[in-house]
Parts: C-alpha cells; sequence; structure tokens
C-alpha cells in the first residue's frame, strides 16, 4: 500500500516498535461525557495507559464500538476508530482485521450491545477466533436508554422496562463465551486497575480473539451491582482471583477454596475442612473447556464469591492466518496479464 | 439423407426432472452454440427445492436457449423446439409452443406411472393431443443404456443418468453445433471418474450420431455464425461477469478485494464464484448474517481495501442500517443486490426488479447513495466496475441492482482491452490537509471526503454514525450543521449526474413514443421495438444504467416525447419516480409473474398506443 505507514506486518498487536509512547498519545482529548462515577471513565484511563506496552504507534490501534454509553469509547482514543452501530462493532472488527494483520484492533461494548442486539456477531467472532478483543463493559442494565433491563440483569430485578421483576433469567457472558468456543476468556472490574491492566496485557498477547467482561459500575442505574467485589470491607470475601498454575483460595487469610466435585462442577470449600492438597490449581492453558465452563458457573451476577482473572486462554488457529500469506503474495504479483488470462479463461472464439 | 433448412434464429427449450441434469446439457449446448459464433442468450429456469419430488411438474426444470445468426437481446418468447424428458416437462411448457413446433421426448419415461405423476389422464403422445406440433418419440433411456453397455464401472443407473448427454448429442447434431467443445469439457469434467467420463462421451455421441443416420429425425437446421462486433467473445451468465468486474476493479485499483457474503438464493453463486479466487487476492468470507457480511464489508473499507457484500432482497432489509451507516463514514462500498420476487421470501429463483424504491429511499432519514442497474449478463462486467468506480471516488456506498435472470442468464461477451477499463484511483489520504492538521470531512472538488486509512501516521481519526460537524467529523448536534451536511451529502451523490454518460436515446424520425426501461427489462424493451419498426411503427427507446443519480439530460430526454411508456417487472417504481421528478405523465408496463418481460409483451403495447 503506497500510504505513509508504519511497515509491520507482523500482527494484531504483538509488534513493537522503537520508539516510545505514552498515555497523552493514545487520548484524543476530546471531552468525555459520561455522567460522573461511571466506570467506563476508569476503563478508559486503564487501556489508555495500558496500550503504550504494545510498543504500537498509536495510528496502528483501532477502536470500534457499538452503541450505548460504552460505545462513546472510540472518540476517546487517539487511534483510528469507528463509533458503528447497534451490536456490530464485532462484525466491523472481523472487516477490518482479516484485511489489515498489521493492526491492533479492538471492539467494545457494553452488555446490550455485544450479548443482546450484538450476540450473533460475538459468538461468531469467537467461534472464528478472529484476531481481535472484544471488551464488554457489563452494568447490568441499558443506559443510554436510560435503565431497561439487559440480558445480564438479574431475574427479579426491577427496572423502567421490568416494573415487576425481570422474568428472563441473565446470561452468564463467561460461560457464553466458553460456549462458543473462545480461546481466550477473562474477567476483571473496573475499580480495581492493576487486575483490569493484567488482563489487558494477557489478552493483546493472546494471538486471536479474547473475550474480557469487565464488571461496570452504572452510578445511576445500577449503582454498586459489584460493590461486594471492590470494597474494602467485602472484596477478600468476595473475589476469588484465579491465577494459572496456582490453587484457587480466597479470603484475608486464604482461608477458602474452589475444589472440583466428582461430576465436574466446583465448589467453594473451607480450606482447613479439606486440606490445601485438595484445592483445584487452576489450568488456564487446559485445552477442554469444561474446567472453565464450571468455574464461570460459580456465581451468578456477584451474589456469591465470584472469579475474576483468565480462566481460559488456549492457542488455536486464528482465522485467516492461514491464507494470509497467499492472498498477500496474490496481491502483490497479480497484475495487467493475469487479469487479461482471467477474462479470456474458458472457451472463447474470435470474430474479425 | 436429411434435409438442411436455414434458419435466421432458433428458441430450444430443454427441461426434465430437475435431477436429469437439465442445466447442464443446456450449458454445453450454450458453450459450443458460442463458440459457433451465433448470438445467443440463455435463461435457466428451475424450482427452488434442491429435489422437489420426482416427476411431478412442480420438480420440473428447464434451460432456454435462443441463438441467431443476428445479434439477439432476449432468450426467446416462445420456444421452436421442446426437448421434454418426461411427462410433466411436457405438460409444464407444451402450453408456451406455437402450433407446428417441435417436440423432442425421451419416449422411455412415458410410462403409466410418471403419466399419472405428471397429472395426465392420457398418455399424449397417443391420444392425439399434439397433432398440431411435430413430435419426435426418442426412447433416450434405452438407447443410452445400450449405449454404454460393457463399460466396465458404470451400473445401469450411471448409463441412464447419462441420458441428458444423449439429447445433447441429438440437439447438437440437429443444428450443427462443434463437437469438441464438448467432448473437451465432457473430458475434464470427468478425468477423475474414468468409466462415467467413458460413458457420458458414448452417451454424446449416440446421440449426434442417432441424429445423424436415424430417419426419425428428416431436418437439420443450420444456423449461421452472426455478425457480432470484431473481437474475442466468451459467454458469461451475470454471475462471472459481476465477479469478474469486481476482480478487475480490485486489479486496477490495487485495492484489494473482501467480500463478505451470506448464502442467499439467488446471490450465492456469486459468493462460490469468488471464493474460488484465492489467487487474485479476493478474500472470501462467509458471514454469520446478512447484518455481519456488510460491517465486515465496511470494516475493511475502513482498512483501505475494496469492500463488498451481495445479497437479494431479504437481506437487503437486513442490510440498510449498515448501509446508512455507510452513507455517514461517507467510505467506499459496494452493495450487489440481486433481486428476486418478493415480498419476503416471496420466490427466490424468480427474477423480479422490484427492489429500485428500496435501493433508492430503503433506509431512515436521509441516506442518498448512488444506484447502478446492471442490463443484461454481459453488462453486469460495466456495471460492477461503474459501481467500484462510484464508490472510490465518491466515498460512498453504492448499490448494484441485478436480478434472478441477469445472474442465471447468458451471452456472449466482448472480452475488454484491459487498458480501456476506467481507472479507479484509490488517492489515500497521505497527510494533513488543513495546514498542520487533518480534517475527515474536509471534501475535495466532487464533494468527496478523504480515505486516510490506520497505519497512516498523524491521520487518526474516530468517526461513527452520529451527526458530524462538517469539516472535522466531530459530533455534532448544531441546527445549522445538521442541514448543511445533510445537503453536502445530497449534493455530492447529484453530482455524479456530471461523471456519468448522458442518457441515450435509440430514437427513430417520426417517433412520438419513447419506451424507457431499466435493468434487465434491456433486452424484452429493444427487441419489442425492432419488431414494431419492422412492421413500420415509430418509436424510440431508452435505458437508464444508472438510477441515482438520473442521467443530467433524463429530464430533457423524458419531456422531448409526446409519450413515454416506463416497462418494468414491479409495481411501477421507475414511472412513479420520473413522473415526480420531472412531472411528466408517464405510463407504465408492468409484469409480475416472477418471469422476464417477452418482447412480444412489449411489441403489443407499443401499438396500442402508436
Amino acid at each position: 500500500m503506497a500510504v505513509n505507514t508504519h511497515n509491520h506486518m507482523s500482527g494484531n498487536g504483538s509488534g513493537s516498535d522503537a520508539a516510545t509512547f505514552t498515555k497523552q498519545d493514545f487520548a484524543s482529548g476530546e471531552e468525555t461525557r459520561w455522567c460522573p462515577g461511571c466506570g467506563d471513565y476508569a476503563v478508559l484511563a486503564a487501556v489508555q495507559e495500558f496500550l503504550p506496552e504494545l510498543g504500537l504507534p498509536p495510528e496502528r490501534v483501532v477502536f470500534l464500538t457499538g452503541i450505548g454509553c460504552a460505545g462513546r469509547f472510540a472518540y476517546y482514543m487517539n487511534t483510528y476508530g469507528i463509533h458503528g452501530i447497534h451490536g456490530r462493532a464485532p462484525a466491523l472488527a472481523t472487516g477490518l482485521a482479516i484485511s489489515r494483520p498489521d493492526l491492533s484492533v479492538w471492539a467494545l461494548g457494553g452488555d446490550g450491545d455485544m450479548l443482546s442486539i450484538g450476540g450473533n456477531h460475538l459468538i461468531h467472532a469467537l467461534r472464528r477466533n478472529m484476531p481481535i478483543k472484544i471488551l464488554v463493559l457489563n452494568n447490568q442494565v441499558y443506559g443510554l436508554t436510560k435503565g431497561q433491563a439487559s440480558p445480564t440483569s438479574a431475574f427479579g430485578k426491577v427496572t423502567k422496562s421490568t416494573p415487576f421483576g425481570s422474568e428472563d433469567q441473565p446470561f452468564n457472558p463467561l460461560a457464553l463465551a466458553l460456549g462458543a468456543g473462545a480461546s481466550f476468556v477473562a474477567r476483571t472490574v473496573d475499580r480495581d486497575r492493576r487486575h483490569l491492566t493484567q488482563v489487558l496485557r494477557a489478552a493483546a498477547e493472546h494471538p486471536g480473539a479474547a473475550f474480557i467482561e469487565i464488571y461496570q459500575n452504572c452510578p445511576i442505574f445500577n449503582d454498586e451491582a459489584y460493590a461486594v467485589l471492590t470494597d474494602k470491607d467485602t472484596k477478600d470475601a468476595f473475589q476469588i482471583r484465579l491465577e494459572h498454575g496456582q490453587p484457587i483460595r480466597f479470603g484475608a487469610d486464604g482461608e477458602r477454596g474452589v475444589v472440583q466435585r466428582p461430576d465436574g462442577s466446583v465448589a467453594i470449600v473451607e480450606v482447613a475442612d479439606v486440606g490445601e492438597q485438595d484445592l483445584l490449581v487452576h489450568d488456564a492453558h487446559c485445552a477442554d473447556p469444561s474446567r472453565a465452563f464450571a468455574l464461570a458457573h460459580l456465581s451468578q451476577n456477584v451474589s456469591a464469591p465470584t472469579p475474576v482473572g483468565v480462566f481460559r486462554s488456549v492457542v488455536r488457529p486464528v482465522h485467516g492466518e492461514s491464507s494470509q500469506a497467499e492472498l498477500q503474495a496474490a496481491h502483490e504479483t497479480v497484475g495487467p496479464a493475469e487479469l487479461d488470462a482471467l477474462l479470456h479463461a474458458g472457451a472463447t472464439w474470435t470474430v474479425n | 439423407m436429411s434435409r438442411t433448412v436455414d434458419k435466421d434464429r432458433v428458441v430450444i427449450r430443454i427441461a426434465g426432472d430437475s435431477g436429469d441434469g437439465m442445466q447442464l446439457a443446456g450449458g454445453r449446448f450454450a458453450e459450443a452454440t458460442a463458440v459457433f459464433g451465433n448470438d445467443l442468450v440463455t435463461a435457466p429456469d428451475y424450482p427452488a427445492e434442491v429435489r422437489a419430488p420426482t416427476g411431478t411438474v412442480r420438480g420440473v426444470s428447464a434451460f432456454q436457449i435462443h441463438f441467431a445468426s443476428r445479434d439477439i437481446l432476449t432468450p426467446g418468447d416462445t420456444p421452436n423446439v421442446l426437448v421434454a424428458m418426461n411427462p410433466a416437462a411436457l405438460k409444464s411448457n407444451v402450453d408456451t409452443l406455437e402450433s407446428g413446433s417441435t417436440i423432442v421426448v425421451n419416449d422411455d419415461a412415458f410410462t403409466k406411472r410418471n403419466l399419472v405423476k405428471a397429472g395426465y389422464d392420457s398418455n399424449p403422445l397417443e391420444d392425439g393431443s399434439l397433432t398440431e406440433f411435430q413430435v419426435h418419440r426418442l426412447p433416450m433411456t434405452s438407447m443410452t443404456v445400450r449405449a454404454t453397455e460393457g463399460i466396465e464401472g458404470v451400473s445401469s443407473r450411471d448409463a441412464a443418468r447419462a441420458k441428458n448427454l444423449f439429447a445433447l448429442g441429438v440437439l447438437s447434431w440437429m443444428y450443427g453445433r462443434p463437437l469438441p467443445v464438448t467432448e473437451e469439457w465432457i473430458e475434464q469434467k470427468f478425468a477423475k471418474h474414468g468409466p462415467i467420463l467413458t460413458a457420458n462421451l458414448a452417451a454424446f455421441h449416440a446421440g449426434y450420431n442417432f441424429g445423424e443416420t436415424t430417419e426419425l429425425l428428416d431436418v437439420q437446421y443450420r444456423v449461421k455464425p452472426a455478425a457480432l462486433p470484431a473481437g474475442t467473445y466468451r459467454n458469461v451468465d451475470g454471475t462471472t461477469a459481476t465477479a469478474l468486474g469486481l476482480i478487475a476493479a480490485s486489479v486496477t485499483s490495487g485495492l484489494p478485494m473482501l467480500f463478505a457474503s451470506y448464502p442467499i438464493t439467488p446471490a450465492s453463486e456469486l459468493l462460490h464464484e469468488l471464493a474460488r479466487q484465492r489467487r487474485f487476492g479476493v478474500r472470501v468470507i462467509q458471514a454469520e448474517d446478512e447484518i455481519a457480511a456488510a460491517n465486515m464489508a465496511l470494516g475493511a473499507a475502513f482498512g483501505g481495501q475494496l469492500g463488498v457484500t451481495a445479497t437479494s432482497g431479504p437481506g437487503m432489509d437486513l442490510k440498510a442500517e449498515t448501509i446508512g451507516l455507510a452513507v455517514a463514514l461517507e467510505l467506499p462500498m459496494v452493495i450487489i443486490d440481486v433481486q428476486r420476487a418478493g415480498p419476503s421470501t416471496g420466490m427466490p429463483t424468480k427474477p423480479e426488479s422490484s427492489d429500485l424504491m428500496m435501493a433508492l429511499y430503503g433506509r431512515h432519514g436521509e441516506s442518498p447513495l448512488p444506484v447502478v442497474a446492471a442490463a443484461t449478463p454481459a453488462h453486469c462486467f460495466d456495471a460492477a466496475l461503474e459501481a467500484v468506480r462510484l464508490a472510490v471516488d465518491y466515498r460512498t456506498p453504492v448499490i448494484l441492482l441485478s436480478d434472478a435472470f441477469l445472474a442465471n442468464s447468458s451471452e456472449p461477451w466482448l472480452i475488454p482491452n484491459i487498458d480501456e477499463l476506467p481507472r479507479i484511483d484509490p488517492r489515500f489520504a497521505q497527510g494533513p490537509n488543513l495546514d498542520d492538521d487533518f480534517l475527515p470531512y474536509l471534501r475535495d472538488e466532487r464533494l468527496a471526503r478523504p480515505w486516510a486509512i490506520p497505519g497512516t501516521i498523524g491521520l487518526g481519526h474516530r468517526i461513527g454514525g452520529l451527526e458530524k460537524e462538517d469539516g472535522t467529523g466531530n459530533i455534532s448536534y448544531e441546527p445549522e450543521n445538521h442541514a448543511r451536511m445533510t445537503s453536502l451529502r445530497a449534493e455530492k451523490v447529484e453530482g455524479i449526474a456530471q461523471d456519468i454518460a448522458p442518457l441515450e436515446v435509440d430514437h427513430e424520425d417520426g417517433a412520438e413514443l419513447l419506451v424507457l426501461g431499466w435493468g434487465s427489462s434491456y433486452g424484452p424493451i429493444k427487441a419489442g421495438v425492432r419488431r414494431v419498426r419492422d412492421r413500420g411503427g415509430k418509436v424510440a427507446c431508452a435505458h437508464l444504467f444508472h438510477l441515482n443519480p438520473l442521467p443530467a439530460n433524463t429530464g430533457e430526454v423524458l419531456r422531448s416525447y409526446r409519450r413515454v411508456l416506463v416497462a418494468e417487472t414491479n409495481m411501477g417504481q421507475l414511472s412513479r419516480l420520473v413522473r415526480a421528478e420531472f412531472l411528466i405523465g408517464a405510463e407504465s408496463f408492468t409484469k409480475l409473474e416472477g418471469e422476464p418481460m417477452l418482447a412480444a409483451e412489449i411489441e403489443h403495447e407499443i401499438l396500442e398506443r402508436l
């Protein structure tokens, strides 16, 4: 392409540049317009601060967003970006990532955008293992349209559209992603900058589709939905940190843990009751997604101790990888002679 | 010894069960006819079901070819020759035949059981109901089985399946078609299946020899090569021509193509055709749905590629919101609508050009975009190139209208000299466009905005579906800005009228009636007008290849005729458009039978008005 670009074709966020970049290089300077106290601010700050780590110049990073409060994210990044239509960011990202493997492509949306109107694109991007990073900012409510139930709202949740309580079971986003065959599945929390950054880093390093659910607080329509995970007093008791290769335990003194039952399901136990040796050792690289699926079902809607971290990270073929070189070479070599031959293919005849 | 009779033109219809290989036999006859040098137009006609109940009228698959020693325009109104492989094929087609036509039947298939399945009370071959036709009863199945006897590895079932090639052999003899074209094709097609290859060749030769040696067929017809303009030709259907046009646009513009599509009749063939073209750098992705396909094409366009999606009416409904986004983003993108009979699922395999209003107006808000329509199968090549040219030059989504008839029908195509193809220059933005700043919505003389692709240093920008401030592209809710942006988007598209060919009139001195068409009505209108003129009638015709904007001289042309008749296969969409646009009393001829217009129908409509 005869344009003024950094000529890296190393692919989807794994490149590195000699130049160093700072948080300011990734901030567009546009006035942010989320409500005061919105969890989106924390996510934006974490993303802007993390991106310089990629070593990629801002022009090689693209953010594609859907509709909803989170959709505004694209405008605040000093990268290339499209604020698309409702739910379609993963499809836009698929078209871009497949045709430009030199870019780091990020798709971002809320729970309504990604799991309701855009659910189909989400599961298929994960199934294909497109080289895109998908951030779902889950606040369990529709914010921009002012407070309706979302596909992650709890059963019985009273909202403007469910004044008698929601009659629907919520999605378990991680279980959905695992069911779709996602190769990278993680969960983190807006108010925990360090953990959020760790998860972003792991996702960026992952060579395929990365699904990250971010518990994000909506101070207007669903305030403190995740407070137990972040409040000083409850955090230790409710946050279960998953770390690859480590026994899963939590609590102020690590007094509780997770075991796997003979039927494959997982359960919370007192470590003293079972002994440390019986705790489940987290294996994010396990080829079989069953254990990650069981962990995803350990809690619904933060009503119980909830795992956060990388549930699954396995390497499998990335869509487009196998044909990329062939297509690139074809594009560079095909010219008028080949085109002429193509137009003349098959039986031809000449009239004089 | 048979006699030879010269003919200017012949229409053959070959019909059988949908599993009988009628499309294959018809297609091969067309290829041999093309190479022989006749002008031709073909039209397949098959049921929507993959395998409708065998032997029933509903399961009949047919292929019609019109070929001539002069240039022709349609697949022919009524067949001169019907080849019927079973009673159902005879029953579903006999009513279209004129008295004196020839019928060739597979006699073996006229069993009591098949007659009942077709709904015949008695055998039409024996009850005197076909006396007005020349009927030839050929035991095609048994002769094919006999011809393939002794070929090792060929069951009698395999042998019977080759009867379509026997029929093709008979037709090839009747019309003096060159044998090598078909022989080479059979050899290539069945190269990996030795016994089947031998059986098919044997069946084909048996049919040909049967024609030559038997006295059953006493006449051989000669349709001399047509005097077409000089050059090299090949036979193409609209699907192939569209694919070639897109590839040509990709190669000449240097833009790699991403083609994203969801399977839908009758657009799936284009997906198949392009999926095979990796060696031309074409990346094809079968999307999870129609909406995704449009977004993938748009995402690729943002990345600096040629983003294309194709579908039919139901898919257009679903893509509408994304097309609106492309209008707002002002990115190049091509959306191909291979129209079919609607509404809703309608008749998926049947042609109808009834998506014009949807293409023009089927999005919320004021969202104008260029609309191009292909007129003939070969013209799909030019139309595809034109759609890409306008998309790239004007940074806009373009809708290309084709239809089920154009996609499947074929005709000779004068292969263009690639040096004469239109130049398409992406003109990617390279740097700041206002002092040291980059304004993504600062427009050029065409009112097109810069195409700045990710990776370009210093041109990073964010755009979206929200209304944008003129120039900067920042979000804006300013009343005056919205009015200005709405006008700018409209003016940009209207301005294309200066960049397209004027409406060309096929005028005749003394003509007061103009027949106006668009899309696949081109052939029938031209042919109908020709018939009227052959009878001494004075009539003019014109055809629109651009539906938005209309050519700059359209109003002037229409107003210069006392009467304007608009012929189209919908309820009068173009007629309403020209009435509203030019305040003329356009009359309307419409047809909604899921069938192409016939030259005779146009002829009739014109004569009624002279």
